[in-house]
């Protein structure tokens, strides 16, 4: 039997709160709060990496990178590029806050570019394609959250199923040949440009805009948030647990479905070999992003850098004409490096030696 | 007979802001069974953890076969003998019997397991106690409690031990398999074994026994008492009585008061396997304390309560209304809140605001149309901190920067935020249950929380509290249960019973028979 008094020194040891007391009306006024700062500082962080990058563009390709003009074509070729893994990696940013993985993405993509490209649904027109795409996306997406809510598969095992499923189903619908599309409604949506930026940036923009809201200023994004960082509490608080999980992956299977839309749209056709290895992708560009994988916090807006900092890699290698072997092996060390950097600063609070009576380090940030 | 195996004198173990061990003297001679006794907290388990090497005392010495020792590490007392069985066993469910046993000092020649030789060896073992039907082969997994346990014994004897520590061994085992165990324990000593048990039942430590120590408040106040022959009564007399100081509100002038409405009203509550036909009723403005060992169904009551579990059988009612089993958000509408026992894998998100921590249960009663209002969360959070007299009027503070203490008001900050109203749902919280609500709270704090506790319930909420400490459901409830083995046994107003009857009815056996006192 454990008891209560031995127990009690090793919590009673770095008291805080007296240094806290006195810093704290002071601390009323102060503009962000503390994890605030903390993911503004992260960010920075990632923005620092995309100027390196742009530095080392400037100097390897100083013709692209030092014009004004022909920079910012090859940085809305960069954002073109991310757009499509960028609204994935949204949907997987809420899954992994909550602990979970999603794994099937690129199978879905694959199958929902499939399915909304038939000859059959290509004949009722462009919105009923799109919608296509969007429902087949997301009712994958809920029979991935029905399998881990109610089936209690571990998420891995659920969306792992689901990934080779979904991609034998688009081989079979397919017959793994290639669906054109027919008719101008799809492939427009590649081509338009609203003020110059082409209508694939903004959809991607808007669904981080959208996510961002979500995460940090719905109920749902606080519920999301509350399952990765302790499910035990969050159910002990009365947070349902079950419909919540089925709306996560009914998310990420709707980002999937605006993804393939945009990726149709780009090729001009379906194909079951399209989304491939986006799981992987997707997922390096969250964790680069900041948020953990162990769930409880995230950032949609280090998503959205972590999918420039990917892809930006991608440019680098192909404006030097350099073999995409390099560029592989480069994009594992951005991944390596920038959960590394973010490492540092954390264990460094943790491993501060905890006497008695001094204020811990996080409070000091505070004041 | 030669000196003792090992003699303990004047053993202290001092902790930041709390002395575990303030001279602890044992004494245990080859081949007998030392039995350990004392209250929570009054330093059992620091004192094996001195022995297995985990902690090493600041004063005092440790006598080991004649020679004064220090050990530097768990290696080095499992080298000089000392096996330590703990509570929770610490076996490797996937793996074998024979792997358990030989765990860490595999038998090997350069890097080859010597598997079928460790088989064998492990059947051996086994043999010695008298369970050559364990199959060694077996996942431990797959093995029943108490043949966990002999696998435990099997792994101390591989390691050539002289003095078995047994950590509350029969806590999970049926009556039959502590006879069993009881049968291997004296198999052991009969080998010169040394072992010391510890227990809470009585009627136990009589049964296999040679000799008493008694703990309380981290000294030794009674050794060498023989087991068989000394009463209860003493034996309790020198487990009670507190040295360190339990400040609690003052009660004094309530015991008139009526109390108020029945808030909280169970009736024939059962769980199969946990607790059977709990009946019991919460008033408003009273404080109900239940005072029972770990295992005896009263965390499992209170989780039922909550409709964390699901009961098999029984009805909850909240203000008449009776509550569906099994599902938690029905419960916080109804105006139920938990502290439960682990309060950081249980309760709090330790990574997030202090905030957000409070409104875990209450965030979409703030929120318009799924969109959250931070600030007026905030404000909330604010207003309720203030009221607790939480250390720090930041409540942007990631919680796990709080004490333990402040980590609780946290808790029981999310049950007293006032939200906004709204349909169907409760004003506020009308019934708190707390399990253990000063774990891990150092004592300075507690008093702070017993006030809370009080003032909570003077304002009106029905409170049922949960404790392995006795003089704390003393002194704080107004209402005594206590619950053994899933039951409540006996029910009577705090100042009509006292420390030594409740332990008596805690512990278990032998007292009906030696009835008054």
């Amino acid at each position: 039997m454990t008891s209560r008094t031995e127990t009690a020194p090793s919590s009673s040891g770095g008291d805080p709160d007296p240094g806290v007391t006195a810093s704290g009306p002071g601390s009323s006024s102060r503009l962000l709060s503390a994890g605030a700062l903390e993911s503004v500082r992260r960010n920075l962080g990632l923005v620092v990496v995309l100027l390196v990058l742009y530095g080392i563009g400037a100097f390897s390709r100083p013709d692209i990178f030092l014009h004004l003009d022909r920079f910012w074509s090859n940085e809305l070729t960069v954002l073109t590029l991310a757009s499509s893994i960028g609204v994935v990696a949204i949907g997987m940013t809420f899954v992994i806050v909550s602990g979970g993985i999603d794994l099937s993405v690129g199978a879905l993509l694959a199958l929902a570019s499939v399915w909304s490209t038939t000859v059959a649904t290509q004949s009722y027109g462009t919105t009923v394609m799109i919608t296509t795409a969007l429902l087949v996306g997301t009712a994958a997406g809920v029979v991935n959250g029905l399998l881990i809510a109610y089936g209690r598969l571990a998420p891995f095992i659920a969306t792992l199923a689901m990934m080779v499923a979904a991609r034998g189903l688009a081989q079979k619908i397919s017959g793994k040949s290639t669906q054109v599309v027919q008719g101008g409604g799809i492939p427009d949506i590649a081509t338009t440009k609203i003020v110059g930026v082409p209508l694939l940036v903004l959809l991607f923009l808007a669904v981080a805009g959208a996510g961002w809201f979500l995460l940090n200023r719905m109920t749902f994004g606080r519920r999301a948030a509350a399952i990765g960082g302790n499910l035990e509490a969050a159910r002990l608080a009365g947070i349902s647990i079950r419909r919540t999980q089925v709306l996560l992956y009914a998310l990420s299977g709707l980002c999937c479905g605006i993804a393939a839309v945009m990726v149709t749209a780009q090729s001009n056709a379906g194909s079951s070999d399209h989304g491939n290895l986006y799981e992987l992708q997707a997922i390096a560009a969250v964790i680069i992003g900041g948020t953990v994988l162990s769930g409880g916090r995230g950032t949609i807006v280090g998503t959205v850098l972590g999918v420039l900092v990917l892809t930006s890699i991608t440019n680098l290698f192909i404006v030097n004409n350099l073999p995409i072997e390099y560029q592989l092996i480069a994009q594992g060390v951005i991944i390596v490096a920038a959960v590394l950097i973010q490492q540092v600063p954390s264990d460094a609070l943790r491993r501060r030696p905890r006497r008695p009576g001094t204020v811990p380090v996080l409070s000091q940030e505070n004041s | 007979m030669t000196g003792p195996l090992l003699r303990l004198s004047g053993i202290v173990k001092q902790f930041p802001g709390v002395r575990a061990l303030d001279g602890v003297d044992l004494e245990v001679q080859a081949g007998e069974v030392h039995c350990l006794l004392g209250q929570n907290g009054a330093g059992k388990s620091t004192l094996i953890k001195v022995l297995a090497g985990v902690h090493r005392p600041d004063a005092g010495v440790l006598t080991w076969a004649g020679a004064p020792t220090t050990f530097a590490g768990p290696a080095a007392a499992t080298r000089a003998g000392i096996a330590t069985i703990y509570q929770e066993l610490d076996l490797v469910d996937d793996l074998t019997v024979a792997e358990n046993v030989f765990l860490g000092h595999e038998q090997r020649r350069g890097g080859y397991v010597l598997r079928g030789q460790m088989r064998r060896e492990t059947h051996a073992i086994l043999e010695r106690l008298g369970h050559s039907d364990i199959p060694v082969g077996r996942a431990v997994g797959r093995l029943t409690p108490a043949g966990r346990q002999i696998v435990s014994m099997a792994r101390a004897l591989s390691h050539r031990a002289r003095l078995l520590v047994m950590d509350e061994p029969s806590a999970v085992l049926a009556q039959d398999e502590v006879d069993n165990l009881f049968r291997v324990v004296r198999g052991l000593t009969d080998q010169g074994i040394a072992v010391i048990y510890i227990s809470h039942r009585l009627d136990e430590i009589r049964e296999i026994g040679d000799r008493v120590t008694v703990l309380k408040d981290g000294r030794t106040t009674a050794r060498d008492l023989p087991a068989r022959s000394t009463s209860t009564a003493e034996l309790v007399r020198h487990m009670t009585g507190r040295t360190i100081e339990y400040i609690f509100p003052d009660r004094s002038g309530r015991s008139g008061r009526t109390p108020g409405a029945a808030v909280l009203t169970i009736d024939r509550l059962s769980r199969a396997g946990e607790f059977q036909d709990v009946s019991l009723t919460v008033h408003a403005g009273e404080i109900v304390g239940i005072a029972g060992l770990v295992g005896s169904g009263r965390s499992e009551l209170l989780e039922s309560i909550f409709g964390a579990r699901k009961p098999s059988s029984g009805s909850v009612c909240v203000d008449g209304r009776p509550l569906p089993g099994g599902r938690v958000s029905s419960a916080v509408r109804a105006g139920v809140g938990l502290a439960p026992e682990e309060r950081k894998s249980q309760a709090l998100l330790m990574q997030q605001q202090i905030y957000r921590n409070v409104t875990l249960a209450s965030f979409s009663r703030f929120a318009t149309g799924g969109a959250t209002r931070a600030a007026s969360e905030r404000a909330a959070a604010q207003a309720v901190c203030t009221e607790l007299h939480l250390s720090t009027s930041d409540v942007d503070r990631p919680v796990r920067t709080l004490s333990g203490g402040n980590q609780q008001k946290v808790v029981l900050g999310r049950w007293l935020l006032r939200t906004p109203a709204r349909r169907g749902t409760t004003s506020g919280t009308r019934v708190l249950l707390l399990d253990e609500p000063t774990r891990g709270v150092d004592v300075g704090a507690r008093a702070e929380l017993y006030r809370l506790i009080r003032s909570l319930a003077d304002d009106g909420l029905a409170v049922l509290m949960v404790s392995s400490e006795v003089p704390e459901v003393l002194g704080l409830a107004d209402r005594v249960l206590v619950m053994r083995e899933g039951r409540l046994l006996h029910e009577a107003a705090a100042e009509d019973i006292d420390e030594a009857q409740v332990l008596d009815l805690v512990m278990a056996g032998s007292e009906q028979t030696e009835g008054t006192r």
